[in-house]
């Protein structure tokens, strides 16, 4: 009988799931996110609680069994939110613990071959992200930047930001998914920020898209020589949008001051 | 800071650095320390791009466009009739801080015209990166542009502070730059990077010995071409590019389509159109020498001496030698399946992973990403259709052609997603 278990989003949450299915035997499973509950016509949809005491089994036996390179995949293909994801990383976990190896690089397996584009497809936001990513000072020593991924990359490029800013404090927030991540010269942390407190209220404009900013004015001013730099390096007798708009989706856009001045 | 005064300045002398197509911010060493700003150990960004598509990486700028010099394809040759500015040592070194802490750039591409001498134009721009480097504690990416005739002293000291030098050699013949840049020698371009390999090489022994040895341009040293100002093939440009890949150990060399900038008698009327295509023909060229292990007398030569414009050079080579065709997707070699039309280096890694698990058919290798439509002619599978080997070289072109024409057309590229 196909089962339906819900589980919380969290990574933990999805290994503590397949925890479940195994110790519970379930034969079936279909596993899906909150943001995904459709009422269930498979059957009794089961509310799985995350214990990262369960979730770390199941990683350390899969981190057994893969190569370091096989579990990044894993992760970033979880981070893709595709539909129905978790199912193909819990099937890709059976065939892993039924052969005692992951199938590393099996890209005839479609199991696999549908991770590696998840994962590659995460990979692409996360370095778009690491490109895209604009920071601006909004205090003294506050450097802070709004962002809409396509995909859930803040956990994969906070080590990206921390090496290369060690010196400044800086805020990422993801405005799609509602959480940033924050650096205070020592460690990355996970933040939520209450924007109707006035005091944080600044993180919520636009700061891509704003002309009339509350930034101080130094700000505009890098900001403009940035537009100006932008501009100047142009070559017009070489132009091609459609070449552009490849690199630089419209999507994108608004978070960049060079498009949107 | 004068915004206003220094805004003026960018738009001067981005402007006129913009020619210079190099833009990589990859290859180096250089780790954040003692937490430091910056750190360019990573793959190199792209920050955005411009309209014509090319890569920002960079803060690329000239110190100065004052330049004494009277080279016929530049825009700051002295006769050019433009407004010149200068930016102090300052000034830049605040620039690529303030863009850099906004995630705007990689770091700092460094140029200059000659102001007085060679030297003297060579020691400002290292003071630039020395005051980055060692007042800034900054680790990010610096490429100097070494002047033409500057001394092996300079060169020695640009390459402490620089994770990249380059000289352009702009025209890849002797002759053509005896004719545009009568005042330059052909030996100003090759000494510095001579000087560079040098310290290259002794600096990698050194530190072989002592670990405490410094880093030394750590991200090499490379060159660019003007390609169509004068009348050289293919084959003229590839073979330099070739002597500059062996003989200096080039990390890169570019290609960059003329953009006619002055009106000379000596070089393509203003509004002769960009060689884009051609351009795009030899950075596939470079690449099929630096990663897929082509020889470049394999694609050019006596018989072959300029690339085809409808068809990407991987594709005519395998034409021109069919003899070596169909390749066994699952018996071949890595160095023969990197010769296969439509098959690129990742698709190679693919194959040679999955075949491990079992035998690949047509199915296994559309799924991994394979161009078939190119492809299909050159291979066997475990399949059992295939395509008929019965056909003519011109046969296989013009079904290639018909099938994927949008791949043709007239979008095309300097940075690649080739093959
Ligand atoms: S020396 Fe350099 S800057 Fe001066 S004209 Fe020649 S190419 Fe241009």
């Amino acid at each position: 009988m196909e089962r339906v278990l819900q589980y919380d989003g969290s990574f933990d949450g999805l290994l503590t799931t397949i925890f479940t299915i195994y110790q519970h035997k379930i034969k079936s499973p279909i596993i899906q996110a909150p943001a995904q509950q459709q009422s269930s016509i498979f059957g009794t949809a089961h509310e799985v609680i995350t214990e990262p005491e369960k979730a770390h089994r199941v990683l350390k036996r899969m981190n057994e069994l893969s190569t370091p390179q096989d579990m990044r995949e894993f992760y970033k293909a979880f981070l893709s939110e595709v539909i129905g994801i978790e199912n193909t990383l819990f099937q890709y976990c059976q065939q892993t613990f039924e052969a005692g190896k992951a199938p590393s690089g099996d890209y005839g397996n479609s199991i696999i071959l549908k991770i590696s584009q998840a994962a590659k497809m995460v990979g692409r936001e996360k370095h778009r992200m690491e490109a895209f990513i604009r920071f601006h000072l909004i205090e003294d020593d506050l450097y802070y930047a709004n962002c809409e991924p396509d995909f859930n990359v803040l956990p994969l490029i906070a080590s990206h930001f921390k090496n290369r800013y060690a010196d400044q404090k800086w805020v990422i927030y993801d405005l799609k998914r509602d959480f940033g991540i924050s650096y205070d010269l020592h460690e990355v942390v996970e933040v939520t920020i209450n924007f109707k407190d006035p005091r944080s209220q600044r993180g919520i404009v636009n700061t891509g898209g704003l002309k009339e900013s509350r930034f101080r004015e130094s700000e505009n001013n890098y900001r403009d020589l940035w537009n100006q730099y932008f501009k100047s390096t142009n070559i017009e007798s070489r132009k091609n949008m459609k070449l552009h708009l490849q690199h630089v989706p419209r999507r994108y856009w608004k978070y960049l001051s060079e498009k949107v001045a | 800071m004068n915004y206003e005064r220094i805004k003026e300045k960018l738009e001067i002398l981005a402007d006129a650095a913009k020619y210079d197509v190099s833009c990589s911010s990859r290859g180096s060493k250089r780790q954040n320390k003692n937490k430091g700003l910056g750190d360019s150990s990573g793959m190199g960004i792209c920050h955005s791009y411009t309209e014509d598509g090319r890569c920002v990486s960079l803060l690329k700028i000239l110190l100065t466009n004052v330049c004494i010099f009277d080279c016929a394809y530049c825009v700051t040759r002295k006769s050019n009739d433009i407004k010149r500015a200068g930016f102090t040592v300052q000034e830049v070194v605040d620039l690529t801080i303030n863009f850099y802490r906004r995630n705007y750039i990689e770091g700092l591409f460094l140029s200059s015209g000659i102001f007085t001498s060679p030297d003297a134009t060579m020691e400002r721009l290292i003071r630039v990166a020395k005051k980055l480097r060692l007042e800034e504690n900054f680790n990010g990416y610096i490429h100097l542009k070494s002047i033409p005739g500057a001394s092996d002293e300079l060169m020695q000291e640009a390459g402490l502070y620089a994770d990249r030098l380059s000289v352009n050699i702009e025209i890849p013949t002797k002759e053509g730059l005896k004719l545009l840049a009568p005042d330059k020698d052909h030996k100003d371009f090759i000494q510095p990077m001579k000087a560079v390999k040098n310290a290259i090489d002794l600096y990698k022994s050194e530190k072989e010995i002592i670990k405490s040895t410094p880093i030394y341009a750590p991200a090499g040293q490379s060159t660019q071409m003007i390609v169509g100002a004068t009348g050289e093939s293919d084959r003229d440009i590839m073979y330099s590019a070739n002597f500059f890949y062996n003989k200096f150990q080039m990390k890169r060399v570019y290609y960059s389509g003329y953009i006619p900038v002055a009106d000379d008698s000596r070089l393509p009327a203003i509004g002769t159109e960009v060689p884009m295509m051609r351009e795009n023909r030899l950075y596939q060229t470079d690449w099929l020498l630096r990663f897929y292990g082509f020889d470049v007398r394999e694609i050019l030569n006596e018989h072959h001496q300029n690339l085809d414009m409808d068809i990407d050079p991987k594709l005519s080579w395998a034409l021109r030698n069919l003899d070596q065709f169909p390749i066994d997707i699952n018996r071949a070699e890595k160095r023969m399946l990197a010769r296969i039309p439509g098959v690129g280096m990742k698709s190679v890694g693919k194959i040679l992973s999955a075949r491990r698990y079992r035998k690949l058919g047509w199915d296994h290798l559309k799924a991994i990403g394979i161009s078939m439509n190119r492809s299909k002619y050159f291979i066997t599978c475990s399949s059992r259709e295939f395509e008929s080997r019965d056909l003519t070289p011109i046969q296989i072109k013009s079904q290639i052609l018909l099938s994927g024409s949008s791949k043709y057309s007239k979008n095309f590229t300097n940075q690649l997603s080739l093959f």
